[in-house]
């Protein structure tokens, strides 16, 4: 059958592939619903970057739809300088190439005033070579592994040290934990992620035979060994805990397997980076009460602005129900941030908004100001929160203030003498020990 | 298991314990005043409440206690009230037991964090060791046997005297053995019986418990401890050959279920289809579908969604696939190139169909009671969904089989797919066989998509998931062969959960697939080659 495969790669002719792609155009042709729509001169368009279909639009459609409600607010209030927001929304599909295309048509074909995009970070790095070359903006929302800080990019998501370490002090100080698992995706924010913490607890004294360190492939589902293998190494009469960086789909199927094995969150809690409202809101939680994760935002944060904030968008959604999280708060911050900068220098001209933004203040809706710092993140405050039983987190610790984010990790040999600044030193990789940019990064 | 995670309980255990034990409810403050705790929202203010509570020896304090820990326990912040919603949904003041008729509407649920969940475990143990219900004791017991405090000595030993019960006897024993293990001044006798108590029980805890006895023991106590490790680490060691084992039978089953479906498409028909694991979505979103309908209509049924959806899942995914093949597979026949991209552009089609119906996020699907959860066999665990879905992977495949074998259809199937033109002059009709064969197969990925949506994401990308490894197992089982699946899932599924401790989930994978491929290129028609003329056809 294979044989005979390869033999008919060779001998098709031009006509009989173009017949036969037609169910595959037909395909692509359902996974684009938005085409790029035409505007009048008295606007100021918005590029949305986010995939609508593939792997990643599960998590990526929602960020979508948040960029149109801000949209939507904002030209119910007048818009920005006099003049209406339109989105463009372009969809990337999952495919990383396909990022940086769709960016590039943003920018020269529909000449959008900024972007906001992407989720993983490949897909971050795969639109960063146009956006330099354009010199166009991009706001990130999403958490990630940090160790970088561009020009043109705002990083609105927590870097590792608004998330991670926190919640690794949160499990040593108030669960006593002596024993880690750190579970990821094989992919570059977990690896990144864990190094750092590995390099966070030695430095607290924990022994490398306490550090567990496992890494499973994009969307596995079948977790029976490793919880096993967590179960064994959590027996060890030490307190033991799972640092989980584990991605997206993954992630039901790991919580079903450790319900079922009985492991409980009293026994060994697991705290999660990348689960949140909308991730859970596939799962039954029962099994689930107790274990944490940790945002700068949780849906149940009962503030006048959140509070405000989910009954808007939940009308504008239509559905009472629709959950809020995480990378939804920080496009609304990214989001508010950039109309404060073009409001102030009255113009969306990239150059004037890159060098406005940094300073620029932004009430997030959890009751703080965060800020724009100049290596082009944020502060934000941190919670940890316990999943409860519908699906929602109860928050059981937060920092006492908001937590400016490094754009290099201080607990890495390679970047903890790099600082990002935008402001004085125009480079966003200063080293501090030989005062020279162009330091090393990992 | 876990065995130091209670130590830092030990305060409020001690007292729990004296307490409950000689009968001294003078020491707590007022039984309202502690109760009122709860309504102020702090976990330091709850976590004092439940050790006075519990200490209180007051009859309410076992119901609140059960209550909190059930999220059935309400307060109300300003009145400082504090309500239980009993299991019958009747409401209760929690101080005096009086009904009451609704909840005030600003009461809120006392919450809990994971510290509190352990003092309310330990709580309830020390105030169940003599309860009537031997289910309660025995989870009592064990509790003990975790914390090993050294105040429940006189209570266990009380206990394990009345006990009756040969398994709850045995857990107290066992928790006898862990407290005096721990006890400083216990006698090395005491220790040696001890530590030989908790060697038979030879489990992952009792190893917990052994290894963190300290270094300070006498050499004897310390020798007994060794050795009890050692006996206990060879033994586990031979079960955990037994749970990988396991472990790949059941990844051997699931992969068999997906595979079972593209095993009639691609292996007896030939047929190219990158749609299967859409029609695998398609039978989970069945279920969810069915699941939604229960649970809004008919609450009582839920335990039985699963039997009722896998019928529907069979006709939906059947019915589709007979569509497909009907409207687009059958012009490309002896195409295989044509029919791949295009089943390839309708898996696109048929997820973003789903993607623009359900939405782009995960579906809840249930677990009903009898798949949720597991049993101990020997020293593995053994968990339902996964148990059931081996049996019905077996099933699938008999009944297959069967009908493959002894039905009309499955007789005109084999003689159409294995020589076309001689079936048709016998007056078989071949092109409604076709529509047939292809409408089974894709009605066995929907059956198998009915099972997948129990331990997976019910998203609209599920299928993707299982499409490569299903080519994986038909193409090394043998084309053309349902026995060759069978043997090629189980095998794949073994290796796979043999090398995954070794090499870790992604190396494993990997080695899997270099594996296989060199397995092709030795026996390039896989493992159980057809043999005859279906092999020119």
């Amino acid at each position: 059958m294979l044989s005979k495969l390869t033999h008919e790669i060779a001998t098709v002719t031009r006509r009989r592939w173009m017949a036969a792609t037609a169910g595959l155009v037909l395909g692509l042709a359902v996974s684009a619903p938005f085409a790029p729509a035409q505007a009048a001169d008295d606007t100021i368009k918005v590029g949305v970057l986010h995939s609508l279909s593939g792997t990643m639009a599960i998590s990526e459609t929602t960020l979508k739809d948040t960029i149109l409600f801000l949209i939507d607010e904002q030209n119910k209030k007048g818009g920005v300088n006099g003049k209406k927001l339109e989105a463009v929304v372009v969809d990337p599909a999952s495919n990383w190439p396909l990022f940086a295309e769709k960016a590039r048509e943003l920018i020269t074909k529909d000449k959008v005033a900024v972007v906001f995009g992407c989720w993983t970070s490949v897909s971050r790095k795969s639109v960063l070579p146009v956006f330099k070359e354009l010199n166009s903006i991009l706001f990130y929302p999403v958490q990630y592994e940090g160790e970088e800080s561009e020009r043109n990019v705002f990083y609105t998501g927590a870097a590792p040290n608004q998330q991670a370490i926190p919640a690794v002090d949160y499990l040593m100080k108030d669960e006593k934990v002596k024993r880690w698992v750190l579970a990821g995706t094989d992919y570059v924010y977990p690896r990144t992620t864990n190094k750092i913490l590995e390099a966070y607890l030695k430095s607290k004294g924990v022994k490398q035979e306490d550090i567990m360190i496992n890494y499973t492939p994009f969307g596995h589902s079948d977790w029976q060994t490793i919880v096993a293998d967590i179960k064994k190494f959590g027996s060890a009469g030490k307190k033991t805990a799972v640092v989980s960086t584990i991605n997206g789909d993954a992630n039901v199927p790991f919580y079903k397997e450790l319900g079922n094995q009985g492991i409980k969150a009293t026994d060994i809690p697991v705290v999660a980076f990348s689960v949140g409202e909308e991730e859970l809101a596939g799962i039954d939680t029962k099994p689930l009460v107790g274990h944490l994760a940790a945002w700068n935002y949780f849906q149940s944060i009962k503030t006048p602005a959140n509070e405000k904030f989910i009954k808007d968008w939940q009308a504008y959604t239509k559905n009472p129900k629709r959950v809020t999280n995480d990378p939804m708060e920080a496009h609304v911050i990214g989001f508010n941030m950039w109309v404060k900068a073009v409001e102030k220098v009255k113009s969306t001209d990239a150059d004037k908004v890159i060098d406005a933004l940094p300073g620029i203040e932004a009430p997030n809706l959890t009751g703080g100001m965060s800020k724009m710092l100049p290596n082009h993140h944020i502060t934000k405050p941190v919670f940890i929160g316990e999943i409860k039983g519908n699906g929602q987190f109860d928050v059981v610790w937060k920092t006492p203030g908001l937590v400016a984010g490094d754009a290099w990790s201080k607990e890495l040999e390679g970047s903890k003498d790099l600082i990002g600044d935008w402001v004085g030193k125009k480079c966003g990789n200063w080293n501090t020990k030989t005062n020279k940019c162009g330091g090393q990064g990992s | 298991m876990f065995a130091n995670c209670f130590v830092r309980l030990r305060a409020a255990f001690l007292s729990i314990l004296l307490i409950t034990c000689f009968a001294l409810p003078a020491l707590a403050g007022p039984f309202e005043d502690s109760v009122a705790k709860f309504a102020n929202d702090e976990f330091s203010d709850t976590e004092e409440a439940i050790g006075e509570i519990a200490a209180s020896g007051n009859q309410l304090a076992f119901p609140i206690i059960s209550a909190l820990q059930d999220g059935r326990l309400s307060a109300d912040p300003e009145t400082k009230k504090v309500f239980i919603t009993q299991a019958d949904s009747k409401i209760v003041d929690a101080t005096t037991g009086a009904a009451v008729d609704k909840l005030p509407d600003n009461a809120a649920t006392v919450r809990l964090n994971n510290r509190l969940r352990r003092t309310v475990e330990a709580a309830l143990g020390g105030l169940t060791l003599m309860s009537p219900d031997p289910a309660k004791r025995l989870a009592a017991a064990q509790s003990v046997f975790k914390s090993h405090e050294e105040s429940a000595l006189p209570n266990v030993e009380a206990a394990l005297a009345k006990e009756t019960n040969k398994a709850t006897r045995q857990a107290f024993a066992e928790a006898r053995a862990a407290i005096l293990l721990f006890k400083s001044d216990a006698s090395d006798n005491d220790k040696l019986e001890a530590i030989a108590v908790i060697k038979a029980r030879g489990d992952q805890e009792a190893m917990a418990l052994l290894t963190s006895i300290g270094s300070d023991q006498p050499p004897l106590v310390a020798k007994a401890a060794a050795g009890a490790i050692s006996s206990i680490q060879g033994n586990l060691a031979i079960w955990s050959g037994v749970q990988n084992a396991w472990y790949g039978l059941s990844l051997g089953s699931v992969l068999l279920l997906a595979a079972i479906g593209l095993a009639i498409t691609f292996g007896v028909m030939g047929v190219i289809n990158m749609a299967h694991g859409e029609m695998v979505m398609l039978g989970a979103y069945t279920t969810f579908v069915v699941q939604e309908v229960i649970r809004t209509r008919y609450p009582a049924l839920f335990d039985y969604s699963l039997l009722i959806a896998v019928p529907l899942a069979f006709l939906v995914a059947g019915g589709i696939g007979v569509l497909i093949e009907r409207s687009i597979i059958r012009f490309l026949y002896g195409r295989p190139l044509e029919t791949l991209l295009a089943t390839w552009g309708l898996s696109l089609v048929l997820q973003q169909a789903v993607r623009t119906a359900f939405g782009p996020t995960n579906r809840e699907v249930g677990n009903p009671s009898w798949m949720s959860g597991a049993f101990e066999l020997g020293q593995i665990t053994i968990t339902y969904n996964r148990l059931w879905i081996l049996c019905f992977t077996m099933a699938v495949f008999a009944i297959l089989l069967a009908m493959l074998r002894y039905s009309a259809i499955g007789l005109e199937m084999r003689a159409v797919t294995q020589n076309r033109r001689m079936a048709a002059s016998m007056g078989i009709a071949t092109s409604r066989v076709d529509a047939l064969t292809f409408g089974l197969g894709s009605g066995i990925a929907g059956i198998a998509g009915v099972a997948l949506s129990q331990i997976d994401n019910v998203s609209p990308n599920l299928g993707q998931s299982y499409i490569i490894d299903s080519f994986m197992v038909v193409v090394f089982g043998g084309v053309g062969n349902l026995w060759g699946t069978l043997v090629g899932a189980f095998t794949l599924g073994i290796a796979n959960k043999f090398l995954e401790p070794v090499a870790g989930a992604v190396l494993g994978k990997i080695a899997i697939l270099v594996l296989i491929i060199l397995f092709i290129q030795k026996r390039p028609r896989g493992l159980f080659a057809l043999k005859g003329r279906a092999v020119e056809a």
